[in-house]
């Protein structure tokens, strides 16, 4: 019994119901490393999307030509294709983003969310699909690392974007944007967001 | 005749967490009265603060949760006390306020409330103020006493030092004793820990293996590695965290082998930290590594019963 699958609900379930982020738990090493601010949250984010939305369209589209023995080491040559364009772009158009995320856009290729949507997803679907799932993957994650860094950065430094927000007589929590402020707020933030969500679900099925 | 049925145990204790807690309280008095009468009216202000914000996070916590509120059982009063004790006395007042939050929403509530924490709340808290405001936490003053009783704030270069760790050999053992170093609130007067450990110990809260091989391990390993004994023991947070924090039963092993085992990883801990770490002091670390350890421990230190086999793998 399962309904047809449409590109906005395949979006939406990507960006919603099973968020890599909140849902999945999926990614949470680069999540980690790349929130400390929104500006690189945001970096990270859009690079990961690009290189989902690409792998899922051609790994879909080479569905039925890749021997399912060898699939992951061919996932990984289509998806390290794309971190390799990524990173030449970004090191060539933001290259301050480039210094500031440094060894972690080359690490896209072992984010285990895109190859768990090639494995997933992309391998057993249409390219049109597959795309819809790129986008809503990437989309949700990048919505995810934009709260997380938008909260640390806020608290470890008081800015957002780079802008001075919370004023001179605010002290940063250092720890904020350390390794374990990351972890803390990490744990903190997917509680709250589950807790709203599914408090939303439960009014949407109490209605139905 | 009025009989009542019920199911074991029978025999109750009139102890409860509430007159355990009291205990704990009565014996923080020295310590409290001391932190106040060498800091003054400062460190009162910043224990007020602690206790106050305690209480009414676990209240509020308790509230919106819909939870039936326990703040009668006097623990939040203890982890706000203990926190505020381990806070310098400059700390300015927002500091106890979010170690309160921290302390009981994040490490006490989340995880369950009172006995299902798995870090000492108080410790946790401070440790989470050294690292977000190392200015603030790592700069302590002279008891204002030493200082004389000058209303203007003496410079700061006069009356701050990191601790008294630092440079043990700047203070006679007196002082040390006394209280009259460097420090935070509670840590400072040796002898005010003591009579609250002694009326522990006669009160049944704690036993001595848990305060007693803490602080003999550090002591001893100390001296093995060639630093001061002496200071190792009076000179930091040593006391009070093998009396007051190390031996919070939450966060403790349950058999006394157990328990031993705990105390002597602290004290290494300790030890190795000061002596070859970048942090003064390790204290807090210690405790908090070993309350981590303790499932662990807890495992491999469980009392064989008599006449069973031991498994083969």
């Amino acid at each position: 019994m399962r309904e047809k699958k449409t590109f906005r609900g395949v979006f939406l379930n990507g960006v919603l119901n099973e968020n890599p982020t909140f849902r999945l738990v999926l990614g949470v090493c680069p999540t980690l490393a790349s929130t400390t601010s929104a500006t690189n949250s945001i970096g990270m984010g859009l690079a990961a999307t690009f290189v989902l939305v690409g792998s899922n369209i051609v790994i879909s589209m080479l569905r039925n030509l890749i021997p399912d023995k060898v699939r992951i080491p061919a996932y990984i040559v289509v998806i390290s294709t794309f971190v390799t364009i990524v990173q030449m772009l970004i090191q060539a158009f933001v290259p301050s983003l480039y210094e500031a995320l440094g060894l972690f856009i080359p690490l896209i290729v072992v984010n285990c969310i895109i190859l768990a949507r090639a494995e997933a997803f992309a391998g057993k679907s249409s390219v049109f699909l597959s795309a819809a799932d790129g986008f809503g993957m990437g989309l949700g994650f990048t919505g995810a690392l934009l709260l997380i860094g938008a909260v640390r950065e806020l608290l470890g430094n008081g800015t957002l974007f780079g802008n001075n927000i919370l004023g001179g007589g605010f002290e940063p929590m250092l720890l904020a944007v350390m390794a374990p402020g990351g972890f803390i707020l990490f744990g903190l933030i997917l509680g709250i967001v589950n807790a709203i969500t599914d408090r939303i679900s439960a009014r949407k099925g109490a209605k139905a | 005749m009025n009989l009542r049925l019920s199911t074991g145990p029978h025999l109750l204790s009139r102890e409860s967490t509430q007159t355990l807690m009291l205990d704990v309280l009565i014996a923080l008095i020295p310590t409290t009265a001391a932190g106040i009468y060498l800091f003054g009216s400062r460190a009162a202000w910043v224990l007020a603060v602690a206790v106050i914000s305690a209480v009414v996070f676990e209240w509020l916590w308790q509230k919106l949760t819909r939870q039936p509120v326990r703040v009668k059982d006097l623990s939040a009063v203890v982890t706000g006390l203990i926190l505020g004790l381990n806070l310098p006395a400059q700390a300015p007042l927002w500091m106890p306020v979010i170690g309160s939050l921290i302390a009981i929403v994040l490490v006490k509530q989340l995880f369950g409330g009172i006995g299902h924490n798995f870090l000492n709340p108080a410790l946790l808290a401070r440790g989470i103020l050294l690292a977000s405001w190392p200015a603030h936490m790592s700069v302590y003053y002279l008891p204002t006493r030493v200082l004389g009783a000058t209303s203007v704030a003496p410079a700061a270069d006069m009356t701050s030092a990191a601790t008294a760790l630092l440079r043990p050999s700047g203070f006679a053992p007196y002082d040390l004793l006394m209280g009259n170093i460097p420090g935070t609130i509670g840590e400072v007067s040796k002898i005010a820990i003591l009579i609250g450990l002694l009326y522990m110990l006669f009160v049944g809260t704690v036993t001595w293996h848990v305060p007693v091989v803490f602080a003999g391990t550090t002591v001893l390993l100390t001296w093995i590695l060639g630093g001061d004994p002496l200071a190792s023991l009076l000179s930091g947070g040593l006391l009070f965290g093998a009396v007051f924090m190390a031996t919070d039963y939450v966060t403790n092993p349950m058999t006394k082998r157990g328990q031993v085992v705990f105390a002597a990883g602290c004290g290494l801990i300790v030890t190795v930290i000061r002596l070859y770490g970048s942090y003064p002091e390790g204290v807090t670390f210690a405790i908090l590594l070993m309350n981590i350890l303790t499932p662990l421990i807890d495992r491999l230190t469980v009392r064989r019963i008599y006449g069973m086999v031991k498994k083969h793998a």
